[in-house]
């Protein structure tokens, strides 16, 4: 029994023990809290070696500071560095460079600070210190200064929270001078503590204390590796020179933070996340909760510095100059190709830019009097309430390289332009330009100032050559933010001990895994999965039963056996969320052991599983549903060509043959109830790359994925899984369960394509129900053109809102539906392998059949609310990265035909929107979808969604849904590298 | 209040104070000279008052008992206990589940058929409040029992555990209640008897047992406080029994030790 004992509080201390602060209440009432604060002197100061904290406070922390990092000429004794919270947020790149080897002091305060100022920046940071270990020289560790004694400060009269911050980080840097010196008593001098902060007046007053502080630049200015480390240094703070103060503000200043709440509060400003137009950086939109349409912003400084993803605050225009979107297709590379990096005003660069806007308007404005349906709410950026500022893959612009200096390592100015078209370039230092010119780079913004016309940033790491694989896939990965590391040992330790070798084991009365296990090793079970598929987490099996209904089984393989609740392989999974699909990668979710091996239910192979079992009708009415964990042994692992061979033979009478074809035709009736009860057919662009061989990763050529029968029969029976296990989990747990939903998409998503369909088709769309628009699709239909009824389809699809997962207690029983499935209620089970909301349900339903209890997290809404909206992000991401890797894949597929046939691909496109000064296109059999510009002038008619282009022969008209060759060729774009479709 | 960390990664609580350390306990005898025993004790920045009255003739005939004695519970919360200033009625039901949680804590450890047809009543003043309310009342109560020297069996002590993912913490402090599963455990030391456990947030059942026990070994360790407490003020009594003079207090301090 470890010693339960009772702390007392130093009496004479009466400031020091207790926290005192106001705390105003949302309803505006002011609290005063008092808080208690017990002081210690068993804090570690983490030094390995030191004889002073000899004994590890903690066991899960062991002293991990190493006597110094890098030697640094100026500390011939050694250092540690000791970084204020400034510091730490601007420069944590620096921390984290791999050359960088510090013995790194993380106080308190400082880590409370960065944890309240972001909460991502606060994790790397705590990945320092959790990485500490893995460092050859280097070590961080975290300082509790607050609960230390000597380091514990208290507010005095008058002082900001602010300043009491810094005066802590200075008393605890001169604690830890003296502490050192002391434990360095006998031996040569001690190393110093250096405090490292960017702030002057905190400096002086480190040095009136002879605290040694330096700025992060002075610091790494010394170091033998400053070249390669100032790159990866935040731009410098602003100088307060007369220069300065004379340059003209490009933007408004925001309002301060009260005024912001004030007016959401009061409904005279509208908070929401900034979503830039993909087609025009110089407009964005804004969905506000207060508001059904999203609010419209144009121009550079309405948008004020916005960028993608920030919580931004917008002001209304009055309702006479609300305008519409503009329709024409802006490009920041074209416009801006003359700005120069180097001069912060840009007046001249702009210029083309202010032409732009100035029409820009002009055209909002007759739009908006043309058509007032489209007219949206107009508005201005006057806040930013949270930025969400992350890495981002950039390529240098190489026209801003000032050309005397292309191969001179002296610092120079640049722009980064990022990879993905919604964001402003960057202004970049560097003394690495000529190397990094055709690298893919990745790049963070540290400020927007008012007076510069684009945010500063500094760079981070390059990635490789532009165009090579492994640079075009890490920067995909780190794109959208797909957690690729490998399994940490921890993790791995998670695992089986037997490894490969892991067997289910023979079956005896008190073996633990066959505990409540069904013997299913008997029963005649297949799978069915695409070509190459080496993670089989579903197989199947129908037989009929004496009383002539059928019984119909779906197998999952039982990774909650293996991945437990709250150890590391599950917080890893629970993080990575989804196994993500590049085309030649696959970004595992679990440890490829258990993903491709102990849970991939192989042929001839026993492999333990989780089965839900049907009693049907021949008419596929259900009678009752059984779940249970079981063992079974696949007899078979088709791919679905195989299973459809199989199945159309009916010469084949063998039982597994004869299974088929019984869940075929259940499969086949439950799809067409399915149908009746209004579910919808969608359908996203599916293409498929085929390789020179399974080897070489080189693309040959893209094709459509083909769909088979048996494909419908699996999901046929997944989505009955599925179902099933949602009601029975939700029955159960009511509060906590894992369930999945898809909104019913409002309205005012499909005007567009209602309008464009009348127009254009004479098509009418009926959206009142999911049922309705599925007939209305189905008539939607041109007999001989299969790829535009496929088009429709994709663009209906587009008008809907994502499906989710949820928690059954976050939303109200009305919102439980499934709109596509048609579904009263849905969850996924049947993938747990790739995907972790599986593992949870799995966990619900193997407690919801008294299997195990359930874990202690999985009673707790908050809990999984936490894990399920990570999840969801993680999921979206995923998909984004597939679709961004397909593209790039199928970029490389074109240009490979194209050299072999010596001319640009020309493939059928659709026009599937249509702008002042292009259209954008759709490729169907290569799911790609392009933009095509004219330099001509053109005649663009909005109401009827065409363009009219002048050409050798007369005009030629283009409109929405109007077939047309294009010319695919893949630009590479000497600024921007970004391929591109052109005609 | 999401980004509240009960257990930072040093192992240390918000407070300061590792996951079984107990908050600063300090308790005062015959606080009320004008009660038949009275009592305040303080956990951390929770403090709490009891007087206790009695045993004298019951009031209320009808409640009456032929063979025992009645015990009666009020309790009354300062308005400016909490953090934020609230006046509660008579018959808030806080108030009152937490007055017969006292009560059955007490009913079955004070010898009450030694006084038939008579009544015990015991007043609680809850002071200053962060959490631990039960805790403190409880604890306070004893002390007051003991000091009206009402023959009890055993002291009472209580003490709250909470649980933050795997590890369980002693002595929740309000900031803690709030966000943590809690259990209010009240023991007989000596006998290791249980009189209450009291729980109002779910928690794991594989987890409760050793939370269980935690607050158990808890509660001996503040019973031992509480002792040295009771046994202080008897010295006092003893020696102004005794009409005790300045010398004599000197003496027998030097023979105690």
């Amino acid at each position: 029994m470890v010693e339960i004992t009772i702390r007392k509080r130093q009496r004479e201390e009466e400031i020091q023990p207790q926290k005192k602060f106001f705390r105003k209440t949302r309803k505006g009432r002011v609290i005063k809290v008092l808080r208690e604060r017990y002081l210690r002197d068993d804090i570690g100061c983490g030094v390995r070696l030191c004889p002073i904290c000899a004994s590890p406070p903690f066991t899960g922390q062991s002293p991990s500071l190493p006597v110094q990092g890098t030697p640094h000429p100026s500390f011939p004794a050694g250092h540690h560095l000791l970084p204020d919270t400034n510091a730490l947020l601007h420069q944590i790149d620096l921390f984290e460079h791999p050359s960088f080897q510090s013995s790194l002091i993380l106080l308190q305060t400082v880590m409370d600070e960065v944890r309240h100022r972001s909460l991502p920046l606060y994790n790397r940071v705590r990945n320092l210190v959790r990485n500490a270990d893995e460092w050859v020289k280097g070590g961080a560790w975290v300082f509790w200064n607050e609960f230390r004694e000597e380091t514990a400060v208290g507010r005095k009269e008058g002082e900001s929270a602010n300043d009491m911050n810094d005066r802590a980080i200075r008393t605890a840097a001169a604690w830890y001078a003296s502490h050192i010196g002391l434990a360095h008593a006998a031996s040569s001098p001690a190393p110093t503590v250096l405090l490292l902060t960017d702030d002057t007046a905190s400096r002086q007053l480190a040095s009136a204390l002879s605290i040694p502080a330096l700025s992060v630049r002075a610091y790494v200015a010394g170091l033998p590796n400053a070249n390669e480390l100032g790159d990866v240094l935040a731009a410098p703070g602003r100088v307060e020179d007369k220069e300065a103060t004379e340059r003209r503000a490009i933007y408004d200043e925001y309002l301060p933070a009260g005024t912001l709440d004030a007016g959401v509060a009061g409904g005279k400003l509208y908070e929401g996340r900034f979503n830039p137009n993909q087609y025009n950086y110089l407009e964005g939109f804004i969905n506000s909760a207060a508001l059904v349409r999203p609010i419209l912003v144009i121009g550079r400084r309405d948008l004020n510095r916005a960028v993608a993803g920030d919580l931004v605050v917008v002001e209304l225009y009055p309702e006479s100059e609300w305008k519409a979107p503009g329709d024409e297709v802006v490009d920041q590379d074209l416009t801006l190709a003359a700005d120069d990096a180097d001069d912060s005003d840009g007046e001249e660069g702009g210029e083309a830019e202010h032409r732009l806007a100035a029409q820009e308007e002009r055209d909002a404005r007759d739009v908006g009097k043309r058509n007032p349906l489209e007219k949206h709410p107009t508005g201005r950026v006057v806040g930013i309430r949270k930025r969400n500022w992350r890495a981002y893959i950039c390529h240098l612009d190489p026209s801003t390289l000032s050309s005397s200096a292309t191969t001179s390592q002296s610092q120079q100015v640049v722009f980064a332009t990022p990879v993905s078209p919604n964001l402003p370039r960057i202004r970049l230092r560097t003394r690495q330009a000529p190397q990094l010119v055709h690298q893919k780079i990745v790049v963070s913004i540290d400020k927007w100032d008012v007076d510069s016309r684009y945010p500063e940033g500094h760079f981070v790491r390059a990635l490789g050559q532009v165009g090579s694989k492994e640079a075009e896939q890490e920067s995909l990965l780190l794109e959208w933010e797909v957690p690729y590391r490998a399994f940490g040992r921890a993790i791995l330790d998670c695992l089986p001990k037997e490894g490969d070798a892991w067997v289910v084991p023979p079956k005896t009365e008190d073996s633990i895994v066959w505990r409540d296990r069904e013997d299913l090793r008997e029963m005649i079970i297949c799978s069915i999965d695409p070509p190459g598929c080496q993670d089989i987490d579903d197989a199947l099996h129908a037989r009929r039963l004496p009383n002539g209904n059928i019984e119909a089984g779906v197998h999952i393989a039982d990774v909650s056996h293996f991945v437990l609740p709250d150890n590391a392989m599950d917080t890893e999974a629970a993080a990575r969320g989804t196994t993500v699909y590049l085309v030649d990668k696959r970004i595992d979710m679990l440890p490829s052991l258990l993903g491709t091996n102990l849970c991939s239910l192989r042929a001839h192979v026993e492999r333990l599983a989780f089965s839900v079992i049907w009693e049907l009708t021949p008419e596929a009415k259900i009678i009752n549903v059984r779940f249970t964990k079981s063992v079974i042994a696949s007899k078979a692992a088709f791919t679905y060509k195989e299973a459809q061979t199989r199945k159309d033979n009916l010469a084949l009478t063998d039982p597994v043959s004869e299974s088929i074809r019984l869940l075929n035709a259940l499969a086949k009736k439950l799809r067409a109830a399915r149908m009746a009860a209004g579910a919808l057919n969608l359908a996203s662009p599916e293409v498929r790359i085929q390789m020179e061989s399974p080897e070489s990763s080189d693309p040959v050529d893209v094709e459509q994925k083909e769909q088979l029968e048996t494909n419908s029969l699996v999901e046929e029976f997944m989505l009955l899984a599925n179902i099933s296990v949602a009601a029975k989990i939700q029955e159960t747990f009511p509060q906590t369960a894992v369930l999945r939903r898809h909104q019913p998409p409002p309205a005012s998503n499909f005007e567009l394509l209602e309008d464009v369909l009348l127009k254009r088709k004479g098509m009418k769309l009926d959206i009142s129900s999911s049922g309705a628009l599925a007939n209305s699709l189905d008539t939607c239909v041109i007999a001989d053109e299969p790829d535009f009824n496929i088009l429709v389809r994709i663009m209906a699809t587009r008008c809907m809102r994502p499906a989710e997962y949820f928690c059954a207690g976050s939303v109200s029983r009305e919102t439980f539906g499934h709109y596509g499935l048609a579904s009263p209620i849905y969850t996924h089970f049947t993938s747990p392998i790739r995907r972790f909301a599986d593992v949870l349900v799995h966990r619900q339903l193997a407690a919801a059949i008294n299997y195990t209890p359930l874990h202690a997290s999985l009673h707790s809404r908050q809990h999984m609310e936490r894990i399920l909206n990570g999840v969801n992000r993680r999921h979206r991401m995923a998909q984004n990265a597939s679709r961004a890797s397909l593209e790039f894949f199928v970029a490389v597929a074109l240009k490979g035909r194209a050299e072999r046939e010596g001319a640009p691909a020309r493939e059928k496109a659709f026009i599937i929107r249509a702008f002042r000064n292009g259209v954008a296109v759709f490729v169907s059999k290569l799911g790609l979808e392009g933009l095509v510009t004219f330099k001509r002038e053109i005649n663009f008619d909005p109401e009827l969604y065409s363009v009219k282009v002048p050409s050798a022969t007369g005009e030629v008209t283009l409109s929405v849904f109007d077939e047309v060759d294009v010319e695919i060729s893949i630009e590479k774009d000497v600024n921007t590298q970004r391929g591109r479709v052109i005609e | 209040m999401s980004r509240f960390e009960p257990l930072n990664a040093g192992n240390l609580r918000s407070d300061g104070r590792r996951p079984l350390e107990l908050r600063s306990f300090s308790a005062e005898l015959t606080t009320h000279p004008s009660a038949d025993g009275s009592a305040s004790v303080s956990h951390g920045l929770t403090q709490v008052t009891a007087c206790v009255y009695g045993p004298r003739e019951a009031k209320n005939r009808a409640q009456t008992m032929h063979d025992r004695a009645l015990v009666n519970i009020e309790v009354e919360v300062a308005p400016w206990a909490g953090e934020v200033r609230r006046q509660r009625t008579k018959g808030d039901r806080r108030t009152a589940e937490f007055a017969a949680s006292v009560k059955a804590t007490f009913e079955p450890v004070i010898q009450t058929t030694l006084y038939p047809r008579s009544e015990i009543d015991i007043h609680i003043h809850v002071l200053q409040l962060d959490g631990g309310l039960l805790q403190a009342g409880i604890n306070a109560t004893t002390l007051a029992l003991v000091d009206a020297g009402i023959p009890m069996l055993d002291y009472v002590s209580s003490l709250s555990a909470g649980l933050y993912h795997t590890t369980a913490m002693l002595d929740l402090t309000n900031l803690e209640e709030s966000d943590l599963p809690s259990v209010t455990v009240a023991v007989l030391p000596r006998s290791g008897k249980v009189t209450l456990v009291s729980m109002e947030t779910r928690l794991h059942v594989d987890r409760f047992e050793e939370m269980f026990k935690l607050a158990m070994e808890g509660g001996k360790v503040l019973r031992g406080e509480m002792d040295k407490v009771v046994r202080e003020r008897t010295k006092v009594l003893a020696r102004q029994m005794e009409g005790g003079a300045a010398q004599d207090e000197d003496r027998m301090e030097t023979d105690d030790l």
